[in-house]
This record gives C-alpha cells, structure tokens and sequence, in this order.
C-alpha cells in the first residue's frame, strides 16, 4: 500500500466513470427485460369472438374462447334464477361493488348478465387463475357445505362460485368472476369481447 | 505470486508435469486446501452423507438434462409429444427421462435431510452464517428449477401448476397483474412461457445453482465443517502441524466413507427408478399424462409433493387466518411491551411496527397475504442464526425437551405436506391454519424457547471412539 495522500480529483473522476458505467449497464437491461413482454403476436390475438348459442338448453353450459380464456355462457334454468337471490348473506361482495372493473355497468344487477337468465363470465378463478368446475346440483356433496345452492367449485383452493359468478365469503378467492365485456347480436349470436360501449 | 519451481532432475514424469502445472494453475494447492488437507471433524455421522449426495444428484440431473435437450422440444404443441416420443421411441430415453424426474424429488429428499442436520446440530450457528444463507439461496434456485422444469412436459399438471403459481405474484399490490404478463409474456400461460422457461431452467438457473454450490463450499471449507457435537474443533488442541487433533483430511477418510453413503442412496433411487419411476403419484403426477388443456382445470391439482408444505399455508390464509394474525401480531407487540428486553424507544418502535403490519394486513386481501406467508416461511429459515439464541449448538447438549419441540416441528411439516397433496376440506383447513402457526411460533418465538432450560455441559473434545 502506498501512503501517498488520497488525490480527490482522481477519486471524483472514478466517482462518475463508475456511475457513468453502472448508467450504461441499466440502459442496457431495459431490452433484455423487454423481451418479457407480450410480443406483437400475442397482443393482436386479443380481438372479439362470436358465439352461437342457440344449442345452449336450459340449466346447461357452454364454453367458448377469448384471448386464450375460457368464457362460460349458463343458460340459467328457473329453479336456478330462484336460488340467486337466496344467499346474499352469504357471498363476499352480492352487488359487485369491490371491483368495477371486474362487472360491466349493464351486468352490474341482480343476476349479473344482460338477459336475466343467461350469464356470461370469464371461467378463471380470481384467486389463482384455475378454471374452476361446475356444481350445479344444490345440496350437499364432498368439498362443499351442506346447503349448496348450486354453482362453481375451483378444484385448487376451494374457492366457491354461485351460479352468478359471485364469490362466497371466507374463501381464496377476493372477487367475483369477471364478466367480461359483451353484447348480443342476435337473439342467439353473442360477442364476446366488445360492448356497445366500444 | 508464488515463487518458480524446478522439479529436481530425477523427478518422475508426473512430479515433472504437476510442477509444471503448479507453476502456472494453483492445481496441487487447490487439491490441499479443499481434499487431501481439508481437516474434517472425525465424528461425523450418516446425517453428513446428505452434503455429498446433493452433489451427485446435482451432477445425475445436470447429465440427464443435458440428453433430454437434445431431444425435447420447447413448443407449446410439439412439447407434450417430444416428451413421450423420448419416453418411447428414443432408445434408452425413458431411463434418461425417468432418472431426471426422480432425481428432481431425490435432490428434495437430500436437501431437505441436509437442511435437518443443520437445524438439529446448530450448523447454522456463528461464524457458518454465510454458509447457511448461501444454502438457502440454494433452496430457492431448486425450487425455482423444479417450478420451471415442471411445465416443460406441458401436460395438464404442468400447465394448472405453473397458471397458478404465477398468479401468485399477480397478487402482489399495484405491479402484480403486470409482473405476471411479464412473467408468462402473453395473457395466459402460453409458447411464449414454456420457451423463457425452457431457457431459464436449461440455462440461467443451473448457472446461478452452480455458483452458489461453489460459494456454499467456498464458505463451508473456509470455516470448517461443524459436527454432531457442535464442538468447534479448530479451538481443540492442535498436533505438532497446527493442524486439529480432533480432523481427519477428508480425503481418503471421508472419500471412502462417502462412496458408502453413495451406495445405500444409490439403491434407493434405483429401486424407485426401475420399479416406481412415478414413485405412487407423487414423484409424476397423473394428470401430467393428459396434454395441457387450457379450458380445462383437472378436478384435483396439488403441485409436487415437496412444494406441499409451503403450498398448505398459502391455502390455509384465508380472511379469517388473515384476522388471527392481525390479533397474535398485536398481542406480540403487547407482550414485547410489558415483558421484551431493550429500552422504552424499542418497546415503542415495536408497538408502532405492529400497528403499521396489522394496518396493511386489513388493507391488502387475504390472498396477497398467502402468498406472503408462503415465501416468508421459506426465507425465515435464512434467519435461523440470528433467531437461535441457545448457548449451545447442538441438540445433544440442549435441554431434553427440546427435542420434543423439533419433533413437533418436523410432525407438523409433514401433516402440511399431507394436506397439501389433499383436496381442500374445512377440517383440513383448520389443521393447515394450526400448523401454519406452529410453523411460524418455531421461528419467531425461537428467541426465546431456544434460552430457556438447563443444558447440558458441552465437552471441549468431539466424542469419537475409534473402532
């Protein structure tokens, strides 16, 4: 080691070589991170679907596809429609109020849905994105309580849905199904994707 | 620098070579320091296989990989079938298949008795810090190895696991949702995420994994190994070379008593290779034998048996954990208040830090908190040699009941790992949120259960008696 006297010029320049360098060294992260993003190709594949839905029966499901999720489109049967409105107490958030977003205004009601009786929702837990399974028979059954009244169980923690896509309280999950954006062409085309809105 | 050598003139050709060697690559010193002259504690036990195990599972999984690259194909349809095209048509591929998935829960298996040895005999414990951090570091890089490795068969587990768990960190507040398209690159899991992860279990881990090993190692030689009796045997006395009476060079001592160790692991894992390469479902789960279906959750997913634990406490934290928490932070915070040590300043400090936990615990939903339980319980483990504050290292000199602490300890990570691979039930449930705290009390409230009782005297030499 020398004992020569620190010279503080020579310190200042190494000073800002040094962050100078390090400057250089996060601009040139920026693309490396980049490149993590969605690529032009997966953006461009998040357009609208048309739905035929005129096989859906009554009490029955289908699922159709959007940007890669599955859409569940329930054709609520009567006996259904009258369980709806029997467990407000029990569900997390009844009126879809937590998360605007997560409802459209036209599906901000009782049933969430534009028809009363015809839902549309996108089929991925809110908690950790499974899919979660239909239980529409009401009652009790493994894995889920004893007054059931019929909806969607999420096979991966639990998470139950009724038959309106809303969340029951005490559960993973923080928020009701999304009701994605989504308008009827026909009595029996439905797009799924856009709104009127749009 | 050290000074030129000349071999003396009648040298033998390998005397000869070596000093050429020597002269310019650290080759005999490197062979001292960490083989033939590395001083070892001559009591160690079969507990101390695992260390050398990690590393031959290490090296079987890094040779495997390597042939199963050749093969694969990272392609969200091509992946599924390149896989069981090696499992049937590539001779042989199925062994190379079969050992890389097996070897991926015999390292688990390994690390996870390693990581017990380290906890039982305090080899956690000053100046084997670093040692200790750096082995958790290698934690998370397996866990993170066997996550990404998991998806590239692109069977229906694969794909379910790897949707949720990166949902995991779209729970995180305000950048969330968008650490996880840029996590997956696309909306949902896709080519795009079976490609980077192809990339980052293939390449950028095994390379980071490697050089922890490295300085794992580094650290461990640097300080000395520890020893079932947690007696530090460089403070021993000493023989006419300064080297510890109580080290054997670890070569050719614990070399050959190694390749023992190697042997009863290796008919192990053979046996589960050759005659239950699924090893029960638990090993290959099986609805990775089903294509991934993105429209379709299999009725049942659980991750791999050694992420269940972990899995279990994020299960278990639901609004109501969240709120029972909240209340245990708060009586803490009291309890510190009343009965801590340290000054009224720190007393405060405490009361205010709880106050601003218990504030965000009701701000954030529970399912942000889930996932904070789950990587908390994993990083707590790295504060382990600030939390144990008994004086003795070793669980042969603790007080008896101690044990029975580390029992319950253990009984309980093993009901979590259970519940973790069941489906969710309330009185699964309510065990997983009793074990989550009992996970947690282990740790937090180490302190001060690791101070209290009468310990035993500890000897100033290992006990060893020769055979």
């Amino acid at each position: 080691m020398s004992n020569q006297p620190v010279d503080q010029s020579r310190r200042t320049w190494v000073t800002i070589a040094c962050a100078a360098g390090g400057a250089g060294g996060v601009a040139t992260a920026i693309p490396f991170v980049s490149t993590f993003q969605p690529s032009e190709r997966a953006r461009a594949a998040g357009a609208a679907v048309e739905v035929d839905i005129s096989q859906l029966k009554s009490g029955e499901m289908m699922t159709a596809e959007w940007r890669g999720k599955p859409v569940w489109i329930i054709k609520r049967s009567p006996e259904m429609m009258e369980q709806l409105g029997k467990h407000d107490g029990q569900l997390a958030d009844p009126k879809s109020e937590r998360k605007l977003e997560m409802t459209p205004e036209y599906a901000r009601n009782a049933t969430r849905s534009i028809k009363p009786e015809l839902m549309v929702a996108v089929g991925i837990c809110t908690h950790l994105g499974c899919s979660p399974s239909s239980k529409f028979k009401a009652g009790a059954q493994p894995s889920l309580p004893d007054d059931w009244p019929g909806g969607f169980l999420c096979p991966c923690h639990g998470s139950t849905f009724d038959l309106a896509g809303r969340v029951f309280k005490n559960k993973p999950a923080p928020d009701n199904l999304e009701v994605p954006p989504h308008m009827y062409l026909s009595e029996t085309k439905l797009l799924i994707g856009e709104d009127k809105k749009a | 620098m050290a000074e030129f050598k000349v071999a003396p003139a009648d040298a033998s050709a390998g005397e000869k070579f070596m000093t050429w060697v020597d002269n310019r690559f650290p080759a005999t010193k490197l062979y001292k320091e960490h083989v033939s002259e590395y001083y070892a504690p001559k009591n160690f036990n079969f507990w101390y296989f695992f260390g050398s195990l990690a590393m031959l599972v290490l090296v079987i999984q890094i040779v495997t990989g390597i042939f199963l690259v050749m093969n694969y194909k990272p392609d969200a349809a091509l992946a599924f079938g390149s896989v069981e095209y090696i499992m049937r048509d590539v001779p042989w591929g199925w062994l190379i298949r079969y050992m890389h998935s097996t070897g991926a829960s015999a390292f688990f298996i390994v690390v996870y008795l390693h990581m017990y040895r380290g906890l039982i005999y305090g080899s956690y414990r000053t100046p084997r810090e670093l040692v200790w951090i750096f082995g958790c570091l290698i934690f998370l890089c397996l866990m993170a190895e066997a996550f990404m490795g998991y998806l590239l068969p692109w069977g229906q587990m694969s794909y379910w696991g790897a949707q949720v768990i990166i949902n995991l960190f779209s729970a995180i507040p305000f950048i969330g949702p968008d650490l996880a398209i840029l996590i997956r690159g696309d909306y949902v899991v896709g080519d795009a995420t079976l490609n980077r992860f192809f990339s980052l279990h293939v390449i950028a881990v095994p390379l980071v994994l490697l050089g922890l090993v490295v300085a794992h190692i580094i650290a461990l030689h640097e300080v000395g190994s520890n020893n079932p009796d947690g007696v530090e045997i460089k403070q021993g006395p000493k023989d006419a070379n300064g080297n510890p009476l109580d080290g054997v060079p670890f070569h050719p001592y614990y070399t050959v008593h190694d390749i023992l160790g190697v042997a009863g692991f290796l008919f192990c894992f053979t046996a589960v290779l050759f005659f239950a390469p699924e090893g029960g479902g638990y090993f290959l789960e099986t609805p990775n034998f089903i294509p991934a279906d993105p429209f379709k959750t299999p009725p049942h997913i659980a991750p791999v048996w050694y992420f269940t634990p972990f899995y279990s406490m994020l299960r278990a934290t639901t609004d109501q954990m969240v709120n029972v928490l909240a209340v245990l932070i708060g009586l803490g915070a009291i309890a510190n208040l009343v009965k801590g040590p340290g000054s009224g300043k720190v007393k405060v400090g405490g009361l205010v830090a709880a106050a601003v936990v218990i504030g965000l615990l009701k701000t954030f939903e529970a399912k942000f908190w889930g996932v904070a339980v789950m990587g908390g319980a994993v990083v707590i483990l790295a504060g382990l040699p600030w939390l144990d504050k008994s004086p003795v290292k070793s669980i042969r000199y603790r007080p008896s009941w101690h044990k029975l602490v580390y029992l319950v300890f253990v009984i309980n990570f093993v009901i979590l790992g259970y519940l973790g691979v069941q489906p969710p039930s309330e009185v699964g449930n309510v065990v997983a949120q009793v074990g989550t705290l009992i996970y947690f009390g282990f740790f937090v409230l180490m302190p001060i259960w690791s101070q209290i009782g009468t310990f035993k005297p500890v000897p100033s030499r290992v006990t060893f008696k020769p055979h």
